[in-house]
């Protein structure tokens, strides 16, 4: 994995945040590599699951519960934490992973996932995992509840941030544009979404199952501020994060241009692999290029 | 006296929002109509208009709820039933958060908007769904402690107001209680389980029935869910027959519930008054009661009907 050359070294993002998390450049690169290794073996193990879409956030996810994200795992339920609303709820697995990674939970947990009584459903459940804000499953809520959250924290006159990942084949679905009317009318600047764009879904391309594009002038054109980056590059989500901060009265979002099941040669770009489980051959090789 | 449920879910959202900052309220481009409008002028700042976007509201709803806020959301029966089911179950239900689903405009009652006004499939919707309290108030006075109730009570809560103005049952004393029915008039010939605007109606009923001898009970159930099993078993042994009333579609609504506690633990004969087959039209209200069989003499006829088939 190589840093953008063209957005200068990490430690430019985010750096006014007091996280409980400050990871130096290498050692992300090393936790994003840790959580692409949970993702193969815990989808693995549970014999289902959709790793591609797991694989495709883990640089975002990273990058918000290792140094952006104020949060506490002692205290999930600290009323001033930043807050990371997993909306595309399918990607269970890589919240499950940074969650654990965090010690929101016992690494060995993961293994569980998808397992009779296990906490770690298919999709998320806020009751049962501490440090997930929303259930999810359904696809198009979770910007919508994002603005609820966001609502929430100006009476309150806390000064939180609400960080929303949202699939691109979500935002198929009309309920994620009448979320996008209601941030931009509210001006919910303590918003700041990301699309993980990765160009897939179950039955094939963006482009031909129903195309987005122009997908950033929709955003536009709904008021918001829009960034486009490369997801898989940490430089650039942190400082599209920093940017994003700066802008004041709308709420932001960053089109993350990824690779569906990034860094696994076999799943890169393979849509197979969306809800589909590595077998035990296919796990051995993508820990080994994981390694 | 007359007056509609809708208006004492205004009065009573400003009480509770008085007394309780963190009671935010939503609505979906309607509150003139639902009466939510009330709360806006003295909240403005709690009061949040999502637009005709009823599904999105629902999921904002649960976004406030997540972070402490008491959110009432309100839209017709047949939007925050029908049209918001799958952000009811999955933001709401499922996690359970302190969501007030307010619903007016229940019933086909609403009259002269049409079949796609009238809600009567919502209690089919809702009373399924895990943690919410389910609760159709029979009066004014009812629906003001409906609310105050859930403003109270953690969880989700789906209230069913009505759009016309109906006969005020209950007097200043009256003490609602989640879960706990109420009986109006006591009987042993035979029991009345009514909900909503058919309260009314099945207490004429069971005053007629009295000139040819017929002791008749006559019970509010206002919470749907959870039922209140004690008292229709009561019912059921000491009348022997039990006749349901609502404003609903047959299947799937408070009968359907009702007739499954009877027929597990004390099976008697049933009748149900509800709306057979969605066939509902434009029309006055009176009208549309009638044409659909829920009226007094349709409540009387069924009583006798249910009576005849004792054992």
């Amino acid at each position: 994995m190589q840093l953008s050359k063209n957005n200068g070294s990490l430690s430019n993002g985010a750096s006014d945040n007091a996280g409980a998390f400050s990871l130096s450049d290498a050692e992300l690169l090393d936790k994003a590599k840790t959580i692409r290794r949970h993702i193969v073996e815990m989808v693995g193990k549970a014999g289902s699951g959709h790793p591609g879409g797991s694989l495709s956030a883990v640089e975002i996810v990273t990058a918000l519960y290792f140094r952006a994200l104020r949060h506490n795992p002692k205290n999930p339920q600290w009323a001033d934490r930043d807050r990371f609303i997993l909306s595309k709820g399918h990607a269970a697995p890589v919240l499950y992973a940074a969650l654990a990674e965090c010690d929101y939970m016992p690494v060995e947990e993961l293994s569980t996932l998808r397992q009779l009584d296990s906490r770690l459903q298919g999709h998320t459940d806020m009751t049962t995992v501490p440090g997930v804000e929303m259930s999810a499953g359904s696809l198009g809520q979770g910007l919508s509840f994002s603005v609820g959250v966001a609502l929430a924290g100006r009476l309150d006159k806390r000064n939180y941030w609400v960080y929303t990942l949202l699939g691109d084949g979500e935002c198929d679905e009309g309920q994620v544009w009448e979320a996008a009317m209601a941030a931009a009318h509210y001006k919910l600047d303590r918003m700041i979404a990301f699309v993980d764009y990765n160009k897939l879904q179950i039955d094939g391309w963006n482009k031909d199952v129903m195309n987005l594009e122009p997908f950033t002038d929709k955003w536009r054109a709904f008021g918001w501020y829009v960034i486009e980056i490369d997801g898989n590059d940490f430089g650039q989500v942190f400082s599209a994060i920093d940017s994003a901060k700066k802008v004041s009265n709308q709420p932001k979002m960053i089109i993350a241009h990824t690779v569906k099941g990034k860094g696994v040669s076999y799943m890169e770009n393979n849509v197979d692999f969306h809800g589909k489980a590595p077998n035990e051959e296919e796990i051995k090789k993508a820990l080994k290029e994981l390694k | 006296m007359l007056e509609s449920t809708r208006d004492a879910y205004a009065k009573a959202l400003l009480e509770v929002g008085r007394k309780n900052a963190d009671i935010v309220v939503l609505d979906a481009d309607l509150a003139k109509s639902t009466k939510t409008i009330t709360f806006a002028k003295e909240f403005p700042d709690r009061f949040f208009d999502c637009g005709i976007a009823e599904q999105n509201m629902m999921s904002i709803a649960a976004g406030l709820a997540a972070s402490g806020k008491v959110p009432f959301a309100s839209t017709f029966a047949v939007f925050a039933s029908g049209r918001c089911f799958d952000q009811l179950r999955v933001s709401i239900a499922q996690p359970g958060l302190n969501v007030k689903v307010v619903a007016t405009h229940g019933g086909i009652t609403v009259g002269e908007d049409g079949a796609s006004h009238q809600g009567i499939e919502d209690l089919a919707l809702i009373s399924p769904l895990p943690n919410f309290t389910v609760i159709v108030p029979a009066d004014s006075v009812e629906a003001a402690q409906a609310v105050e109730a859930a403003a109270k009570t953690q969880g989700p809560f789906y209230i069913r107001m009505s759009r016309s103005s109906t006969p005020v049952i209950f007097g200043d004393d009256y003490e609602f209680s989640i879960g706990k029915s109420v009986t109006i008039r006591d009987g042993k010939d035979a029991a009345i389980i009514a909900v909503g605007i058919m309260v009314a109606p099945a207490i004429e009923a069971a005053e007629r029935l009295t000139a040819d001898g017929i002791d008749c009970r006559v019970i509010n159930m206002a919470t749907v869910k959870p039922l209140d099993e004690e008292a229709i078993l009561k019912a059921a042994a000491e009348t022997g027959c039990v006749v349901t009333a609502e404003e609903h579609l047959v299947r799937g609504g408070v009968g359907s519930a009702i007739a499954q506690v009877v027929a597990e633990n004390q099976p008697v004969p049933m009748e149900f008054i509800a709306i057979e087959r969605n066939n509902a039209k434009s029309g006055k209200p009176e009208l549309l009661l009638e044409r659909c069989c829920l009226t007094d003499s349709d409540i009387e006829q069924a009583v006798r009907s249910c009576i005849s088939r004792k054992g």
